[in-house]
Parts: C-alpha cells; structure tokens; sequence
C-alpha cells in the first residue's frame, strides 16, 4: 500500500523532474553502450576495458585543462584522438594477437586489459579522486517551469542522438560501413572479397573509443569526480544496456541505454525503499531479458548488424 | 591408476600431511596465513577451474558463492552472546538469533546453499554462452553482495559481522583441501568428467552423443558452487571478519588468474597456480616499498606498482601462454620419475613434443 | 620465439631487482637499536586517499618524537591496500617479519577489524586512527584508537541539528559504508527523542559506494522540503550528492560526518559544498594543547595549507602507542605496552587531552566545521560528555 500512497502522492512537477533526470542518464548510458555494441558485432567479444577507456578520457580531459592548461574545446578534441589512439592500441596488443584464439582467452584479455588500465590509473594518478574542470555554459544550472537541470543534460541527449544518425549513416550509406557489416556477417569471406580485416576492425575501434571519449567528456561535466575505478559500473551497465537492446544493433543500444536510465530513475521514484537495490536493477533486467529475448528487443536477424 | 601411483600418490598426501603439522607447529603466524590463503585460494580456484576449465563454462559468479559461504560461517559460528553488539544497529533477525553451529556443519551449510543457489540460478542461466554467461553470472554476483548490503537484520548489512572464531590452523584447512581435492580429482575421471569434457570441446557433438548438456552443466555448476562456498567459509573463518565489500566482482579475478595462470581444465594446475598468485603477491610486496637501489632512489617504486605487475602478468600469460603452467595436462608420478632420472632428455622431448 | 627470449629476459631481471630489494630489507632488520613501530593504513585502493592523509600525521609524529627509551623509532610502513585478507596479512607480517612493538592504524574499520584477532592472539597492541566502528575496540583488549566512534558522532550532529531548530531532516546514507550507516542510525535516534517526534525524520534514502548519480533520491527528498539532510559517507560521493542537491534546487542545510573533511570533499563539491556543517576532531581555532602547535608548524612547514583532521588523530595515535612504550619501559614486552596503552590518561595530544575509556575509545570534544570560501572554518564546538 506504502507504494501506492508513493505514486498517488508524487507531484505532478516531482514526476517531471524524474523524467528529466531519466532522460539524462539514459541518454549518458546510450552514448557508452554504442560503443560497446560496435565492437561486439565486429569481433564477437565484450570489451570489459571499454568503461576503463572512458575513465581514461576522463584523466586526459583532465589534465589537459588543468595541467597544460589547454582550452576547454581544444582539449577535447585532443581526448578525442587521444582516447581512440588507447582504443586501437587495446586493440593492437591484447585482441589481435588472439583473434584465432579461443574466445574464452579473449574474455580472459579483455578481462585482463581492463584490469591493466585501472592499476595503471591508480598507480600513476592515485586512487584520490580529482575534480573535472567546469566549462563553461555546460556546467550552468537552468530552471525550466520549476524543473532544475544543468544545461549538459539537455546537451547530452541531443549528442546521444547525433552521434546515432552519424553512425547509422556510416554503417548503411558508406564503403567503410559496408565493409564492416562484411566483417560482422563473415570473417573469412570478407577477407576472400579483398576486405583488409585489420583496418575494418581499427576504424571500429577507433569510432568506439571516440564516442567513449565523448561519453566520458558528457560524464565528466555531469558527475565531476573521477576516479580509477570510476569506468567499471558504467561500464557494466553500459554493456548491459547494449544488451538489452541487442547487442550488435546500434539504434538497440541506444534504447537499451534509455530504458536502463529511466528505469533505474523511476524505480527509486516509485519504491524509495529499494533505493538500496538500484545498482541491483541492471544485472536484473539482463537476466529477465537474456531469458524471455535472447537476442535482445531489437536483436533481430533482419536488423542491419555492425 | 596403476599400484605404484596409488602408494605414491598416499606417500604424497601423508607426507604433505607432516608439512602441515610442521608449518603448525614450528613457524610463525605470517607463514601460517600465507599457506592457510594458498590452500582456501586452491579450493576455489579449483571450483572455479571445474566450471570454466572442465566444462568450458565461462563462469565468474566466485565471489557470490563464497559469499554465500562466508555469512553462513560468519552468522552461524559467531557465540550467540557476542551477537547483540555485533548487531548494534539492528538486532538479529530471531529466526536465527539463538541458532550457533560448529565450524564444519556451517562450512557444509554453506557450501550446501550456495550448491542450491547455483541449481536455481543454473536453469536459465547455463543456457546461455560465452560473453552472456560471463556477465550473467556475474550480475549474480553483484545481486547477492547487494542483497546482503541491505539485508541488516540477516547479514548486518555494511557493519560486517565480526569475532567469527578464527581459524587458524593449518591441519584442519589442508583436511578440507585434500577432501575438496580428491572429490574433484574422482569426479573428473568418472564417466561425467568424461561428459564434461565433451561438451568443453564440442557441445553440439557431445548432445549427439546423448549427452545430456543441461543435467551436467548444471551438475558442474552446483559442485563448483558447493566448493566455492566452502572455500569462502573458511576465507570468512580465517579472516574472522567478513563485509559485503570483500566479495565485489573484482575478487573473482584472483581466481581467474590462478587458474589462468595453473591451466584451465587441470587440477594440479590449480594447486599450483594458487600457491604461485598468493605466495607471488606477497613476494612481489617489495614493489610497493621504495627502492633504493646503488643509492639512488628509484621512483617507479611506490604503492600501486604491484598491481600494475599483477594485472601485466594476467595478460602476458594470456597473450603468450594461453595453456598456463599445465594446460590440461596433470602431474603424474610417470613424468615425475622421468624427470628425476633424466632431466635434460625429459625437457628435451618436452619441447619436441611442442 | 622473439617473444619468448624477450619474456625470459624480462623474467630475468624481475628476479634480480626483487633479490638487489630483498638484501637492502635484510640489512635493515640487523639493527637492533631502533624500537620498530607498524604503521598499517590503505595507501593503494579506495581508501588510498584517507590513508596518504594519515600517514603525513604518523611521519610528522615520528619527526617530532624520533626517541622513546633512548632508542631511535623506526616507522615500518605496510600498506594493507584497502582490502581485508591484505589487511590480515600485512597485520601478520608487521608482527611476525618485522617485530614490531606497536602497531597504528588503519583508516576504515572494516581494516582494523580484519587485524583485530591477529593482534589478539599475537598480544601486540595496536591503536586505530580513523576506524570508528565501535566493533573494532568492542571484545578486543588490544585494539585501541585515537578517533570517537561512529554512534557518539550520529548523536552529536542530531544536538547540533536540534539545537538549530531543524524540525525535519532527511537522511541520506551510504548502504554499504559501515560508517554512514552507524552514524544515520544514531543520529536518527537520537534526533526522535530529542524532537519528541516519530514523523522529524521525513526520508531515508539509501546509495551504494561508487554510485554517481544521485537525482533520483534527491528529487524524492525535495517532495519532502526538509529543513535539514544529514548524509554523511565518503566524500567524493557526497560532494557529489550535495552538488546535485544544490543543482536540483534544494537549499537544506547538509550535514556530515568526518570524513568530509578533506580537500578533495571541497575540490568536487566547490561552490555547492559552501555552508555545510561537519562534526570533526580538530580545528586550528581550537588547539589548545602546546602538542597543538607543534604539530601546526611542523606541518605548515612541510606540506602548506590547513592539516585535516585525519592527519591529527594519525598524529595522536602514534602518540598513544609511542607514550604506551614509554610508559611501558619495554620495547618487546608488549603485554606491559598494552596494559600502558590502556591506561592513559590525560596525555597531551593534538586533538585535546586524552584519556581512554574502559573499552580503550577516548572521551574527546567535538568540533562542528562549515566550508567558507572553500575552506573548512570553525563554527562550533560540543563537548566531551560521558556516552
């Protein structure tokens, strides 16, 4: 009964507020899992290190303001190429070298690259946490009807959704694209068509990176604590957002990104006294969605796969 | 196994026996906990190594059936007048407030719900594969650590339950490795060690052959769960203390390497593989400290740097030495002789044999 | 096979630093005119930041107090890297390995507790720094500690909240902190009975350690409009939480713990952390003690700027062990050096007089601090009463 006193008593205004924040987070967890769901459907792998790679961008971020004091725009482009530059080096030393390998060693690999990154964090930037520089305008709090956000959580959905449509055109409308939705469908065959497989799988993990880059760039603004092991739960509940909207399939991840943000929201909206299970409602809604739609809510074999 | 192995392999287990006996006796509290860690650390990695090894089953669920295991142990063996100031913030649940188990029934309890945690979780869960049953299993992980961080009237939640009678004998540890090990070792060569390698190598062959996939990875699953909670119970017994942050995911990685590291699919390998990551983490210490080396001051030294080797080391092995130590070979007492009697011709055909 | 002879090398030479690392430590433990004393704190880890803070106090003490009995103290740094089974072992080792007489540490209970029945069944005597959990003193005669515990410190913010004249608070905890959950459990009962009403706690709002966002509970905590939100826990997740409070427009007063007090706690909160109100064990203001203004100087000239808290009870702590030898007149009886330890009374330190109680906690005064142009400045003081 408690619950439903909750819901009837929540103001119309409180509602709002919670969507808005929904859509924040949801939107973050979109533009991470896009990432995720890139490389999977290339190389048929989770790559554990991609949330270490946005913590990565993060310290990059970080010090170039603050250390060499490089303009805000600027250094962000350099996270950018910086970030994607880590990506394909991730790439180059611990996933091609077992590409024929089994994929329980890869696992292992990716388990282990991620592992790597975050020693190495703590080890060269220590585990105290340090503060993401404000930038300017982003940083700023508006007050829209009563609603209070700060201005990158509208900034964010609207990078989520540009970085989509540039994706899906990329993959749909471009050479490169069609080359690796070759990859993605046949290994060898793509290789017998005179598709050059190393590069198809660096320029996927170089979009992948960027796009962690600019995820961790939104996530820093938003959440401006970074720490070494700050990459490892948005990084699980990233991957499990691409999950859920099948894995492999951009515009799947995005939404899978959207309901795990709201969903993690409204739960504590609507049930306050599960606030303490929240980080528990991701790895349950895999579970429920791994058994009733394996191949996830867009997962289809008619959908394009990257 | 042949008359000869069967003696030796008992000369073997007694001997070890003695060792136990003197490590017990004769040395320090430091050496103990490190044989005592080693030895816990081989049970699980071992439990592990029969999933993800024997089966082929990518499992990394470790952490929650240890912790199952260890609050077991910790809530059942901790003296019942201790217990409302353990509880200062809730008082226990009075179901099993009164209740208090000696050391071995709460380390079988364990084992045994942590076996029927994994049997309910097992029938949706071992359907899946590879990268899905790595993160599923690990999202159960992390489920059961939340559940016990919120669960205060039951597990204390974050306070931790602590004054858990320690144990700190190494005898008694060695009892149940040898039992945990030799359980395992029969298990593996019975007709299901057979069906599980099977499906480790093709599960689509092994299902023609009649096997029934579902019934054995399940079975694997449950026993590896069993152990894994034994394993944690005695971690909780040995620490004497346990909170829901010791059992985070990241904990099952230890093991990963142990059997990583000893070879996936050998049980000798892990033994060994647990003695070398414990025994190694405590022998790579000397990374934290400062260095000084020919009077300098070598600054790559300080607190962190031995992680960094730690983690390097998992992925050197897994890059160039994917089969580990033994692969899924075992030690046997045939190989051994050969190498005593001639070690350059043992090496020698070894490496021919690569 | 390039790989293989790279890796050999490679093998090689690890071999040969750790043989070149072992020899230097060996030569070390030759001396036997130096009265060896643990120093046992998360340098690596989550805790890493609590513990650098600290071991800066325990080295000022060493600087300060180099002798007792005549022999030179000699520090033995072990990280325990925020984890138990590394606490248990790197507490076994500083007492089997290195002799130690005493050992100081750690930061974060759940460490101190993991060490707790070694330095039981080893009878070497052990004073925590900043581990508040009353489990840690509570059945163990050798574990003492230089820091109040978690439910007089719930208790005294809750005076403080009633005496502003806060009617309805909030509490926001960290469900898996051991620490914030002690604390939000004391001072919701204490505030009850200090209000006489069941219905002053308007929230109980729970987050995980690590968790970044906080919208959802705040904007739940806003429906409410409390005049107060008490949620203390670790500080980068806090800062955290009051920036986003502040962001969605709740203008409560935040109230904390200790552990907020730290630079970090006003380097991610910044100008959303200004005016909160902390309880702590140490202020500038208030150092009375002429240990107090040793240690003031002593720190200025080695690291600049204001001293945390955490850096004055690390300093205290060595203190109490380091006045238990001496007192002790032993250096390796250490059952003597815990029986001294026990009974101090009315020592000197930098957070006050100190004297511990029969559980071996000291009675000490309480310092509430508020963050003013992004420093921690004083702003009241309660004190030490009988608990």
């Amino acid at each position: 009964m408690e619950y439903f006193d909750a819901i009837a008593n929540m103001s119309a205004l409180s509602f709002a507020q919670h969507m808005v924040n929904g859509i924040s987070l949801g939107s973050l967890y979109a533009l991470i899992a896009i990432g995720y769901t890139m490389v999977y459907g290339i190389l048929l792998m989770i790559n554990f290190a991609h949330g270490d790679i946005v913590m990565m961008a993060c310290y990059f971020a970080f010090f170039g303001i603050t250390a060499f004091h490089i303009p805000w725009y600027f250094t962000f482009i350099i996270t950018i190429i910086l970030t994607a530059i880590l990506g394909v080096l991730i790439e180059r030393s611990a996933y091609r070298p077992l590409r024929e390998a089994p994929k329980n060693s890869i696992l292992i690999s990716a388990i282990g690259a991620s592992f790597l990154l975050e020693n190495l964090a703590n080890y060269l930037f220590s585990g105290r946490p340090m503060r993401f520089p404000d930038v300017p305008l982003l940083s700023q709090n508006i007050s829209i009807g009563g609603i209070e956000i700060q201005a990158i959580c509208l900034v964010i959905p609207v990078v989520t959704i540009l970085s989509l449509v540039v994706l899906l055109h990329i993959v749909n409308h471009t050479k490169t694209g069609m080359a690796m939705r070759a990859v993605s469908k046949d290994y060898e065959i793509a290789r017998v068509m005179g598709i050059n497989i190393d590069n198809i799988i660096s320029i996927t993990f170089i979009i992948g990176s960027a796009l962690a880059a600019i995820g961790a760039i939104m996530y820093g603004i938003r959440y401006p604590g970074i720490t070494p092991m700050m990459g490892v739960m948005p990084g699980l509940k990233c991957f499990i957002a691409a999950v859920i909207g099948g894995i492999g399939n951009i515009k799947g991840a995005v939404l899978g990104g959207f309901i795990l943000g709201l969903g993690e929201i409204l739960i504590v909206a609507f049930f306050p006294d599960l606030s303490g299970y929240r980080d528990a409602f991701a790895f349950i809604v895999l579970i429920v969605i791994l058994f009733y739609k394996p191949t996830g809510l867009l997962g289809e074999k008619t959908t394009e796969k990257v | 196994m042949k008359k000869r192995d069967m003696i030796l392999t008992i000369i073997g287990i007694i001997a070890l026996f003695g060792l136990a006996f003197f490590v017990q006796e004769e040395m320090d509290s430091y050496i103990r906990r490190i044989v005592n860690l080693c030895l816990v650390y081989a049970i699980i990695g071992l439990s592990m190594n029969l999933t993800n090894g024997f089966v082929g089953q990518f499992s990394l669920g470790q952490a929650g059936f240890m912790a199952i295991g260890a609050y077991t142990v910790g809530i059942f063996t901790v003296p019942v007048e201790y217990r409302e100031n353990i509880f200062y913030a809730m008082p226990m649940n009075p179901a099993i407030a009164d209740i208090e188990l000696p050391l071995w029934a709460a380390l079988i309890l364990g084992g045994a719900l942590a076996a029927l945690f994994a049997f309910a979780i097992g029938t949706p869960v071992l359907r899946l594969r590879g990268d899905y049953l790595a993160v599923t299993t690990l999202g159960f992980s992390e489920i059961i650590r939340i559940w016990i961080t919120n669960a205060q009237s039951i597990t204390n939640g974050a306070l931790g339950i602590k004054d858990i009678p320690p144990l700190n004998d190494v005898r008694y540890i060695f009892l149940v490795t040898v039992i945990c090990f030799v359980f395992i070792t029969l298990l593996v060569n019975s007709s299901y060690g057979r069906a599980f390698k099977a499906i480790r190598e093709d599960e689509i062959a092994a299902e023609a052959m009649g096997i029934n996939l579902f019934w054995h990875k399940n079975l694997a699953f449950m026993v590896s769960a069993f152990f894994a909670g034994i394993g944690g119970g005695l971690y909780g017994a040995l620490l004497g203390t346990v909170d829901p942050k010791n059992f985070l995911f990241t904990l099952t990685y230890n093991f990963l390497l142990i059997i990583v590291l000893g070879g996936m699919g050998s049980i000798t390998g892990s033994m060994l593989g647990a003695v070398i990551v414990t025994a190694g983490l405590e022998y790579l210490r000397f990374f934290d400290e400062p260095l000084m080396l020919f009077g300098m001051d070598i600054p790559l030294f300080r607190p962190g740097f031995r992680m960094v080797i730690f983690s390097v080391l998992l992925m050197v092995c897994v890059l160039f030495w994917r089969h580990g130590i033994m692969g899924t070979r075992e030690f046997t007492w045939q190989k051994a002789i050969d190498f005593v009697k001639n070690p350059l011709g043992f090496i020698k055909r070894k490496g021919a044999a690569q | 096979m390039k790989f293989k002879k790279l890796l050999s090398l490679l093998a090689v030479s690890a071999l040969a630093t750790g043989l070149l690392a072992g020899c230097g430590g060996e030569e070390k433990a030759a001396d036997s005119n130096v009265i060896k004393v643990g120093v046992f704190l998360p340098l690596t880890g989550d805790n890493a930041a609590g513990g650098e803070l600290e071991l800066r106090g325990i080295k000022l003490a060493n600087q300060l107090h180099p002798e007792v009995l005549g022999k030179k103290v000699e520090l033995v740094v072990a990280d325990n890297k925020s984890d138990k089974a590394e606490a248990a072992s790197v507490a076994a080792r500083l007492i089997e390995k290195d002799k130690v007489s005493a050992i100081v540490g750690s930061y974060g209970s759940s460490l101190s507790m993991a060490a707790g029945n070694i330095v039981k069944e080893n009878k070497v005597p052990a004073v925590g720094t900043s581990c508040t959990n009353p489990q840690v003193t509570a059945n163990n005669d050798y574990y003492f500690r230089a820091c109040f515990i978690d439910p007089f410190q719930g208790k005294v913010m809750a005076e403080y909240a009633h005496q502003n004249g806060f009617k309805k608070v909030a509490i926001v905890q960290e469900v898996s902190n051991d620490y914030s959950v002690g604390l939000a459990k004391f001072f919701r009962e204490e505030f009850v009975k200090l209000t006489g009403d069941e219905n002053s706690i308007v929230d109980i709002a729970n987050y995980q350690t690590g968790d970044k966002d906080f919208t959802a509970i705040l904007t739940n905590i806003k429906a409410q409009d409390p005049d107060a939100v008490f949620a203390p826990g670790n500080f980068t997740e806090s800062a955290l939480l009051v920036k986003q409070a502040r962001q969605l427009g709740i203008d409560a007063q935040f109230m904390g713990g200790d552990t907020w007090e730290t630079q970090e706690f006003i380097d991610v909160g910044g100008k959303d952390v200004e005016g909160v109100a902390l309880s702590t064990a140490f202020d500038r203001e208030k150092a009375s003690t002429e240990e107090a203004k040793k240690f003031l100087d002593a720190y200025t000239k080695e690291y600049n700027g204001e001293p945390s808290a955490l850096t004055a009870m690390a300093y205290d702590a060595y203190l109490i062990a380091v006045n238990g030898i001496e007192k002790a007149g032993t250096a390796t009886d250490t059952v003597k050096i815990r029986d001294a330890i026990a009974a101090t009374k009315d020592l000197e330190c930098v957070t006050g007089m100190t004297t511990l109680d029969e559980n071996g906690d000291p009675i000490k005064d309480v310092v509430i601090k508020t963050v003013k142009d992004g420093k921690f400045t004083f702003k009241d003081y309660v004190k030490a009463q009988a608990k």
